[in-house]
């Protein structure tokens, strides 16, 4: 019985041998998968990083894209105007309504312009425009080059003697590198009229004195690095935007994974921007 | 009358017959005689095909992700000849001659475009020899945010620096009269059907004046008649502007209507190379596929 009982213990440890080799196996293949997952991630981002170096590099040749580098201009700023209009003027009108009951508890309602003011130039005018045109430009530039890459519109562009970097992406970069500045100034004005307006809801606050006010609160710190983080905004929507679309694969499917993933890397980048910005801003400042 | 040269190893009757062996593929010079081509192109204009060579690719090599597309492919495109290069889908044609423009650059292998090797190219020597090759896109590829003209004009102004404007417009009226679409000037590609969208593509091709042509399955995705009307316009191309051209295609209506000379792709190798004629006579079962 003993022996039975021995055996039969052996025989279980002896069973137990090709489960181990099996679970080897396995792991083995979970890294291999892993190994590749891996490699693919770091390759992507050195072909992004090989874009970029070429899109610096195209940018100081000598044959500069200058009339399609303001058709772009004109694209960019007109098709995010309205929308950034209307954000603009909610965000100031929300951000008065919002804070008048709390500053009225401590009879500091007469802070309420400089504050939102301060609060619009400083971050929600740079980081609502900014992530509008994430959506806005970046998708629309993904997109755009996606359907051009899949309708072999860009290899036509290089068989006519075009670099298509130069013609496509340098001057879409740089576009969205100057407007998004400019959309985001434009931005913070109607965000200080929508706050004027939401300061009259519940008052009667004349305008000179409500800007006056606000612009008082206002320093050319509080100005300076929101106005030099949106530069980073800009040509980083404009890179990732050309880039998902360039790198775009051959069938249309592609095009709508090249805008998805141009909005979503896009919105990342200007938050990381943003949030690197606000260090440098609070160490220099 | 002159007619035209074409390639040996054909079973010509007559006295215009080339020397045996003169195989083009194999790099013999073909003999500078008169050689009827009897396939059905329409010989009208009977140009003549000279001898020497505007294309010579040897031993090209081209993969993706370790599946071979062409395999020690060789061939030579005769100045003034319409070759086809026939297959099916996937054969490599495509690749074959996105290798020659270098959209593609190939594995192994030399391709050499007016005696230069293109894998060699600088990058201004890569565009000069550009400027002499047109090629027409499967898809047209016309670039959706221009009008017709603004399409036309593109490689215009690149390429022929210095045009005034009345020559522009000219030029550009010129081109589309030819393919037969003068009064599509001011429309978007999108206001076009496909083949007009071919034609006017062909239109933007050809306004630079090329010295070879590459079509990639011009007429594919069309109706027959619309596809007649395409293979006889690359026939006028080849008369009026004296190119050389590479047709790729698995149509074998456009072979029979432009085929000077055909060369039949199989899994990325020349499987077999000759005249209509002899395609049309062939008892082999690939051929016979595609020639009922």
């Amino acid at each position: 019985m003993n022996k039975v009982k021995k055996n039969n213990t052996v025989f279980k440890k002896f069973v137990i041998l090709p489960d181990v080799k099996h679970k080897v196996i396995k792991l083995s293949e979970n890294t291999i998968e892993k190994t590749q997952i891996a490699t693919l991630f770091f390759s992507e981002i050195g072909e992004f990083f090989l874009f970029m170096f070429h899109t610096f590099k195209e940018t100081f040749s000598r044959s500069f894209e200058f009339k399609e580098f303001l058709h772009q201009c004109y694209q960019i700023g007109n098709r995010t105007l309205p929308l950034i209009s209307v954000t603009g003027l909610v965000i100031g009108l929300v951000l008065t309504i919002q804070s008048r009951p709390v500053l009225a508890d401590f009879g500091a309602v007469s802070l309420l312009p400089g504050m939102v003011a301060v609060s619009i130039i400083r971050e929600m005018g740079p980081v609502v425009t900014g992530l509008i045109c994430a959506g806005r430009i970046g998708s629309g530039m993904g997109a755009e080059l996606g359907s051009m890459k899949v309708t072999e519109q860009i290899d036509a562009m290089e068989v006519s003697s075009t670099n298509p970097m130069r013609f496509l992406v340098v001057t879409r970069v740089l576009a969205a590198t100057l407007m998004i500045p400019i959309l985001v100034l434009y931005a913070d004005a109607l965000g200080i009229m929508g706050s004027w307006a939401g300061a009259n809801i519940k008052g009667d606050v004349p305008f000179v004195l409500f800007f006056s006010q606000a612009f008082s609160a206002v320093s050319f710190a509080d100005f300076l690095p929101a106005v030099v983080k949106t530069f980073f905004f800009g040509a980083a929507i404009g890179v990732i935007g050309c880039y998902k679309g360039y790198t775009a694969g051959r069938g249309t499917e592609s095009v709508g994974k090249a805008a998805t993933s141009a909005v979503v890397l896009a919105s990342l980048f200007v938050i990381i921007i943003d949030l690197i910005a606000v260090q440098i801003t609070d160490m220099l400042f | 009358m002159e007619n035209l040269t074409h390639i040996a190893g054909m079973e010509s009757a007559g006295p215009n017959k080339p020397v045996a062996g003169n195989n083009p593929v194999a790099g013999n010079v073909i003999v500078a005689g008169n050689v009827i081509v009897t396939g059905n192109k329409p010989v009208a204009g009977n140009k003549t095909v000279k001898t020497e060579h505007v294309i010579e690719i040897d031993n090209l090599e081209k993969g993706f992700n370790n599946n071979l597309v062409l395999k020690n492919l060789s061939l030579k495109l005769y100045n003034g000849e319409n070759l086809v290069v026939l297959g099916k889908s996937g054969s490599g044609k495509s690749v074959l001659i996105k290798c020659i423009i270098r959209l593609l650059l190939p594995d192994q292998g030399t391709i050499r475009v007016f005696g230069q090797n293109v894998n060699e190219l600088t990058t201004k020597g890569l565009a000069e020899m550009r400027e002499k090759i047109g090629f027409l896109f499967q898809s047209g590829a016309l670039y959706d945010s221009m009008t017709v003209r603004e399409n036309l004009e593109f490689p215009l102004k690149r390429i022929k620096k210095g045009l005034t404007r009345k020559e522009i417009d000219e030029k550009v009226a010129e081109v589309l009269d030819n393919v037969g679409l003068g009064e599509t000037l001011n429309k978007m590609p999108s206001e076009l059907s496909g083949g007009m969208r071919k034609r006017v593509s062909l239109a933007r091709t050809i306004i630079v004046d090329p010295m070879i042509m590459l079509y990639d399955e011009p007429t594919t995705g069309l109706d027959p008649v619309t596809s007649d009307e395409i293979s006889s316009l690359i026939n006028d191309v080849q008369t009026k502007y004296k190119t050389s051209s590479i047709i790729i295609t698995h149509d074998i209506e456009c072979v029979r209507a432009t085929a000077d000379r055909i060369i039949m792709v199989q899994d990325g190798e020349v499987y077999k190379e000759g005249s209509i004629e002899e395609f049309n006579s062939s008892t082999d079962a690939i051929i016979r596929s595609f020639f009922k």
